[in-house]
C-alpha cells in the first residue's frame, strides 16, 4: 500500500506543475460566478490540448491511456496551484464507452473529450426527478429520424450545449423502465427552447431546462438499442456520483486553501467556533482526497462501478456541505456590500445532497444494495 | 500511487481475522471466560504481532505503521480483549530512544497522562497482561510499574494506575512527533475496526428483529441510520490508511498532521456509529448482555487516546499555520 507518487507519476506531476504556472487561467471559485461559466471552454480546451485532461478515459477518443489513479495527482495539483477543477464530464463518457456503438463513439467521443463540442444531459423532468424512469419525454419514429416531444429541467449546462444526451420514450406499451432510449441531440436547431434557471446563489449559466417541441434526431444518433436507455442512464448516474470521476476533490481542496489564507491574513478575527468550522472542513476535504485515491487504486486492474459508488456520492455530499459550512463561517453572509463569493459557495452546496441523486436515494441503495437490508 | 494492500498484508488480515474468529469473544458473558482469553493471548504471541515495532537489526520497525493498523483494525472489529496498541507503542519508545527490550517474556505496556490525551506517566492503558509500562515525561522516557486495575470504560482493554520507576533514555522531538503520529494511527486503525464490527452487529439484528410483522431493518428510518453509520466507517477506513501509511512515509510533522486529521475523522464518526448501533438494538441495545455496548466502550477509549476531536482539530489547524485556533 503506498499513497507516494512512482517515478513515471511523480514525472507526470512535475511536467503538470511546470505547466500550471503559465497557464492558470484564475477563473473566480467555480459555482459563484457566471464568468466561471463562460472560462470553461477554454480551460477545458487548454486542459486537453497539453495532454492534461481525460487521463484515464482510452485514446481511441481522445484520452491518455493513463491507469486511474493519475487522476487523483491531476486533482491535487490543480487545487495547489489555484487552478479550476478539471471539466466534470467522466459520467458522459463513461455512459457512451459503456453503451454507444462504435460509429456513435467515433463520431462524438472526440469532440467531447476534448471540449470543441459542449454536452449536456436531458434525463430529469418536472415530474420525473427521483423517479427518473417515470419520464415522459417521447421520441416518435418520422422516416430516418426520430422526433422528441418533452421537458427537461435541472439541466446543467444546457444554455451552452451542442449536443444533448437526451432520454425520451420510444415505447409506450414497455413497462417503464424498459421503453426508453437514449440519443445524441443537436441543441441549436428548431424545436428547442432553452431557459436558464437561476440557481439560489444567483448564477445563470450552469442550470436550465429545455423543451423540445418537434425537435428531430437522426435515428442513427441513437445511443445503443431501442430500449437501451435505462441502462445507460444508470451508467452515467454511477459514474455521476463519484467525486474521482467528477475531480471535485481539486474544488474542496482549493476551497479550503483559499478560506485559510482569508484567516491566516488576519488570525485574530476568528473566533475558536469559526476555525472549528475550517478545521472540520479540512479534515473532510483531506479524507475525500485519500478515499478517491482508495476508490482509484482499487480499480487499477480495470473499471467497475458498483453500489460503492453511492458511498463516495454521500462523503463527497458530506465534504462539499462542511466546506459550505467552512465559507459561511469564515466568509461570513457579507453584509455592508462586501464580497459575497463566500456566501455563495455556502449556498451552491445545498445542491451537492440534490443533484445526481438525493442522499436519501443513496442511502436507500447502500441499504439494499450493500447492507442487504430487507425492502420495505 | 498504488493504496491496495500487498499481498503479504492481505495474508497478515487474513490470519488476524483467523485469530479473531477463533478465539475473540462471541458474546459478552464470553468477556469472563479467562480460557479463552488466555487462548486468545497465546495466539497473538505466537504471532509476533506485538513485535512489529520492534527494531531491526539497523535499528528500523520490523514493520511498517501499515501492518500495525491492519492488526488494530482487525483485532478492534472482534472486539478481541488482548493487549496490542499499548504494548506497539511501548515497543516504538524503545526502539526510538535506542533502548533494548525489557526482559524476556515480561510484557510492557505503554502510559499516559491520566485523560489518555498525551504520553505520561500516570496511568498504563491496553494493560492486559502487562508487568510493567513505559511512558514519556518531556523528552525522558521513564519504566512504570503496573499497579491494580481502574473502573474499565473499555471493557477488553483494561488500564491501571502505575508508580513511576526509572529513566532509560530519552527521545528527541521528532521521535516524538512520529511516535504520536503511530499511537494517533493505531487509535484511528482500532476506531475503524471498531465501528465495522459496530456496523455488522446492527446489520445483522436489524436483518432478524421483526416487529409489525416486518423486520426493522425494512424501515427506511432504520435504513438511513445503518446507512450513515457504513458511509462514516468507509470514509473513516480511507482516512485511517493514509494515516497508517504516513508514520513512516512522511517527514514527522506530515505524519502527525496526517494523524490527526483521521483522528478527529474517526473519533467524531466512531461514538456516533456506536451510538447508532445502541438505538438499532433498541431496549436490547441498552443491557449489558448486548454487544453494543462493548464496540461503544472501545470507542471511547481510543477516542481519548492521544486526543480526540478537540486536540486533534488543533494540531490540523496548527499544521496549516492557524495557530491557538480552538482556545
Amino acid at each position: 500500500m503506498d499513497f507516494a507518487d512512482s517515478p513515471a507519476e511523480a514525472e507526470f506531476r512535475a511536467r503538470l506543475r511546470a505547466w500550471l504556472v503559465d497557464n492558470n487561467p484564475g477563473l473566480p471559485p467555480s459555482s459563484t460566478d457566471d464568468a466561471y461559466w463562460r472560462g470553461q471552454a477554454a480551460w477545458h480546451q487548454a486542459l486537453y490540448d497539453a495532454g492534461f485532461f481525460g487521463l484515464s478515459w482510452p485514446v481511441s477518443v481522445g484520452g491518455r491511456g493513463l491507469p486511474t489513479v493519475y487522476d487523483a495527482i491531476l486533482d491535487e495539483e490543480l487545487a495547489d496551484a489555484g487552478a479550476p477543477p478539471r471539466p466534470s464530464l467522466g459520467y458522459l463518457v463513461h455512459g457512451l464507452l459503456a453503451h454507444a456503438g462504435d460509429d456513435v463513439q467515433r463520431r462524438f467521443l472526440p469532440g467531447l473529450v476534448s471540449g470543441r463540442d459542449r454536452w449536456c444531459q436531458g434525463f430529469s423532468e418536472p415530474d420525473a426527478g427521483s423517479d427518473l424512469a417515470s419520464l415522459r419525454t417521447r421520441a416518435d419514429r418520422d422516416g430516418d429520424d426520430y422526433v422528441i416531444t418533452g421537458h427537461k429541467v435541472w439541466t446543467s449546462y444546457s444554455d451552452d450545449a451542442d449536443w444533448c444526451l437526451v432520454l425520451a420514450r420510444t415505447d409506450h406499451d414497455a413497462p417503464k423502465h424498459k421503453g426508453i432510449s437514449a440519443f445524441a441531440l443537436r441543441m441549436g436547431q428548431p424545436g428547442v427552447e432553452r431557459r436558464p434557471l437561476k440557481m439560489i446563489n444567483g448564477i445563470t449559466k450552469e442550470f436550465g431546462e429545455v423543451t423540445f417541441d418537434g425537435a428531430r434526431v437522426p435515428a442513427a444518433d441513437m445511443i445503443g438499442a431501442p430500449g437501451d436507455g435505462w441502462a445507460l442512464a444508470m451508467t452515467v448516474v454511477g459514474h455521476e456520483r463519484e467525486p474521482g470521476e467528477l475531480g471535485y476533490v481539486a474544488r474542496y481542496r482549493k476551497l479550503v486553501k483559499d478560506l485559510t489564507a482569508v484567516v491566516t491574513a488576519s488570525p485574530s478575527s476568528f473566533t475558536g467556533e469559526q476555525l472549528r468550522s475550517l478545521g472540520w472542513a479540512m479534515v473532510e476535504a483531506d479524507m475525500l482526497r485519500h478515499h478517491v485515491s482508495r476508490r482509484l487504486s482499487d480499480r487499477l486492474d480495470g473499471i467497475s462501478h458498483g453500489p460503492e459508488g453511492s458511498v463516495d456520492k454521500l462523503l463527497m455530499t458530506w465534504t462539499e456541505q462542511a466546506v459550505g459550512h467552512a465559507a459561511l463561517a469564515v466568509g461570513g453572509a457579507a453584509h455592508d456590500g462586501g464580497d459575497d463569493t463566500w456566501l455563495k459557495v455556502y449556498l451552491y452546496s445545498r445542491a451537492q445532497s440534490v443533484m445526481g441523486g438525493t442522499s436519501q436515494i443513496q442511502r436507500n441503495l447502500v441499504a439494499r444494495r450493500i447492507l442487504e437490508l430487507p425492502q420495505p | 500511487m498504488d493504496v491496495r494492500f500487498s499481498a503479504e498484508q492481505a495474508a497478515l488480515r487474513d490470519s488476524v481475522v483467523q485469530v479473531v474468529d477463533r478465539f475473540g469473544p462471541k458474546a459478552v458473558p464470553q468477556l469472563d471466560d479467562a480460557e479463552r482469553a488466555a487462548k486468545l493471548d497465546a495466539a497473538v504471541d505466537a504471532a509476533g504481532w506485538r513485535e512489529l515495532r520492534t527494531a531491526d537489526e539497523g535499528g528500523r520497525p520490523w514493520a511498517s505503521g501499515v501492518e500495525a493498523a491492519i492488526v488494530a483494525e482487525e483485532l478492534a472489529r472482534g472486539v478481541a480483549d488482548v493487549a496490542f496498541v499499548g504494548p506497539t507503542l511501548a515497543a516504538e519508545l524503545r526502539r526510538l530512544c535506542g533502548s533494548s527490550t525489557a526482559s524476556a517474556g515480561a510484557r510492557e505496556t505503554v502510559g499516559l497522562t491520566s485523560d489518555l490525551g498525551a504520553p505520561g506517566v500516570d496511568i498504563a492503558v491496553d494493560a492486559a497482561g502487562a508487568a510493567s509500562a513505559l511512558g514519556l515525561d518531556g523528552g525522558d522516557v521513564v519504566e512504570l510499574s503496573v499497579g491494580g486495575p481502574l473502573p474499565p470504560v473499555d471493557l477488553t482493554r483494561p488500564c491501571t494506575a502505575v508508580t513511576r520507576g526509572q529513566v532509560i533514555g530519552a527521545l528527541a522531538h521528532d521521535d516524538t512527533t512520529r511516535w504520536t503520529a503511530l499511537g494517533l494511527a493505531l487509535a484511528c486503525a482500532d476506531l475503524v475496526g471498531t465501528m465495522r464490527g459496530a456496523v455488522e452487529l446492527s446489520r445483522l439484528y436489524a436483518q432478524e428483529r421483526r416487529q409489525y410483522g416486518v423486520a426493522v431493518g425494512s424501515f427506511q428510518a432504520v435504513q438511513h441510520l445503518l446507512a450513515d453509520a457504513y458511509v462514516s466507517m468507509e470514509g473513516s477506513r480511507s482516512v485511517a490508511l493514509h494515516a497508517a501509511w504516513a508514520v513512516d512515509a512522511l517527514p514527522p510533522a506530515d505524519a502527525l498532521a496526517a494523524a490527526s486529521t483521521a483522528k478527529a475523522y474517526c473519533s467524531r464518526a466512531a461514538r456516533a456509529v456506536c451510538e447508532t448501533a445502541i438505538q438499532v438494538h433498541g431496549g436490547i441495545g441498552n443491557t449489558w448482555d448486548c454487544l453494543a455496548h462493548v464496540f461503544l466502550r472501545r470507542a471511547l477509549l481510543s477516542i481519548d487516546l492521544l486526543g480526540g476531536e478537540g486536540p486533534s482539530l488543533t494540531l490540523v489547524l496548527a499544521h496549516r499555520g492557524v495557530r491557538d485556533g480552538l482556545r
